[in-house]
């Protein structure tokens, strides 16, 4: 990693997805202007790419900026240099999970996290467990504050055949998720390799 | 001629899932416009726009190839269809990735050879609504009308992915006007002063971030109000949860009075071609569409 250290904008070329357009951004700031979670965030995606060629390596990779991207692509439609803002940021909210520098905490990274393990055991997504998951994130006493606070809006989705208990048991799920996660094993083991990350 | 499609229901709008009412009124209104739709064999989950900083790029892509593939081997020739926005924008924006890059199509044909697959990348990947539009049209949509939605006044959200980054052809992202035109085909009043129409529901982050998603989801619903309207219309099945199911936790926080019902526009088309509330999937809501509910009770005479 040190050879890097010098030339962050490097690093973010050759490691994270669309990382090669960040040098693009002319700092016109109407991804700023555009995203609906403008008032939460650290950093604009506009400083986020300015903080990336000035070399701020920890600031970027420790920043909640990413985590609070909605996919909206608002940004994208709008960027006059058609930047893939949408999937920079996520690239770099990846990396910096990669290296274990993303806010611990950070709510959006642990659903991310949890959302992708949740649908990779069986190919799809199980919309009860993850619930769930969400819920006794911080332990079983906050899971139960949380379930008695959302009680009513689950038990109209259970009245609304919108959510079933039987999900639990009998999920649903692909027949070959053996060969889905075989798949997936293998595309991981490619991209470590092709962007030099070790296993 | 039955029109014939590769269909990709999406993790939510399976049976038991959060949308499956979605899928019921698909279904009800395929049948009338005399589309086929088969549904991919052993389909899998798109990965969702949420999902990456545990995918990484290829696997992402590696699971929208499966589909394709999986498509191209049993339903040869048919477009692959998406209701889901997200899946829809998932399969798209692999498929274009793969189409442009022979690197990342050798990649993802090795990774897709573990589950004994190929992707050969002749499939094309649609929304419903483009279907609509597009292969079947306002007019032929139109004639099957048997109880135009006379009366009720709807807002059309289209919200966030099915209108960007790829958005559905010859409209403009600001103001999208495909939606408020299906409102008029069915004969329903569409609110196109509606101001919301493009805002962002939070999307997954609505799980995250409650608290600013909701603001958004407020915003949303206090927007339709404002217009007058009777009911929101959205193709997306997670504008469609996020907007309806969080009023309630709204107006506990927030003490407000918010009770909008939130449609799926295929729900509008179903009961506009007499389907029963439940074919429509009318009863698959948190928030009761009454003014829909009553055009669907309704015993329409015959058609002449």
């Amino acid at each position: 990693m040190s050879a890097y250290q010098g030339d962050f904008l490097k690093e973010v070329e050759a490691r994270v997805e669309e990382g090669e357009w960040v040098k693009m951004c002319m700092q016109c700031g109407v991804c700023a202007g555009s995203c609906p979670f403008g008032p939460h965030w650290e950093h604009s995606p506009q400083k986020i790419f300015m903080m990336i060629r000035a070399g701020k390596r920890e600031e970027v990779l420790t920043s909640d900026a990413m985590w609070m991207c909605t996919s909206c692509y608002n940004c994208v439609v709008r960027c006059p240099r058609k930047l893939p803002i949408t999937q920079i940021m996520h690239g770099l909210a990846t990396y910096a999970h990669r290296l274990g520098l993303a806010p611990k905490m950070q709510p959006t990274r642990r659903f991310s996290v949890t959302f992708w393990s949740n649908l990779t055991r069986t190919g799809r997504v199980n919309e009860l467990k993850l619930v769930l998951q969400v819920y006794f994130r911080n332990g079983f006493a906050a899971g139960l504050k949380e379930f008695w606070n959302m009680r009513r809006v689950g038990l109209r989705l259970l009245a609304a055949k919108r959510m079933n208990p039987f999900e639990l048991v009998f999920p649903h799920r692909c027949k070959d998720a053996k060969g889905i996660q075989r798949m997936l094993a293998k595309a991981c083991e490619i991209e470590n390799r092709k962007r030099g990350f070790s296993q | 001629m039955k029109k014939e499609y590769a269909f990709y229901p999406g993790c939510s709008s399976q049976l038991r899932g959060s949308a499956s009412n979605y899928l019921t009124s698909v279904n009800s209104m395929c049948q009338t416009l005399e589309v086929k739709m088969t549904p991919i064999p052993d389909w899998n989950c798109c990965g969702a726009s949420i999902g990456y900083a545990g995918s990484g790029e290829l696997a992402r892509h590696v699971m929208n190839a499966r589909n394709f593939a999986l498509s191209e081997k049993h339903l040869p020739g048919q477009d692959v269809v998406a209701t889901c926005a997200a899946c829809w924008l998932g399969a798209k924006e692999t498929k274009q990735k793969l189409d442009a890059s022979r690197a990342l199509m050798e990649d993802t044909n090795e990774a897709l050879k573990e589950a004994g697959l190929r992707y050969e990348a002749k499939t094309e990947v649609r929304h419903m609504v483009e279907v609509l539009i597009e292969d079947i049209g306002y007019e032929e949509i139109r004639k099957h009308v048997v109880k135009p939605l006379e009366g009720i006044k709807f807002a059309g959200y289209v919200g966030c992915q099915t209108n960007r980054p790829f958005g559905i052809a010859g409209e403009s992202f600001e103001n999208p006007m495909y939606l408020d035109k299906l409102v008029e085909t069915v004969g329903g009043e569409a609110l196109v002063k509606y101001e919301q129409k493009v805002a962002c529901c939070g999307g997954a982050l609505a799980f995250s971030e409650p608290d600013k998603s909701q603001k958004q989801i407020k915003e949303i619903v206090e927007a339709a109000y404002d217009q007058g309207a009777d009911m929101i219309v959205t193709p997306c099945p997670l504008c469609q949860a996020n907007v309806e199911i969080y009023q309630a936790e709204i107006n506990r926080k927030q003490g407000t009075k918010l009770d909008m019902p939130v449609m799926y526009y295929s729900q509008l088309l179903a009961v506009a071609y007499g389907a029963a509330p439940k074919q429509a999937g009318l009863d698959g809501h948190v928030i009761q569409p009454k003014k829909l509910q009553d055009i669907a009770v309704k015993v329409v005479p015959a058609r002449k």
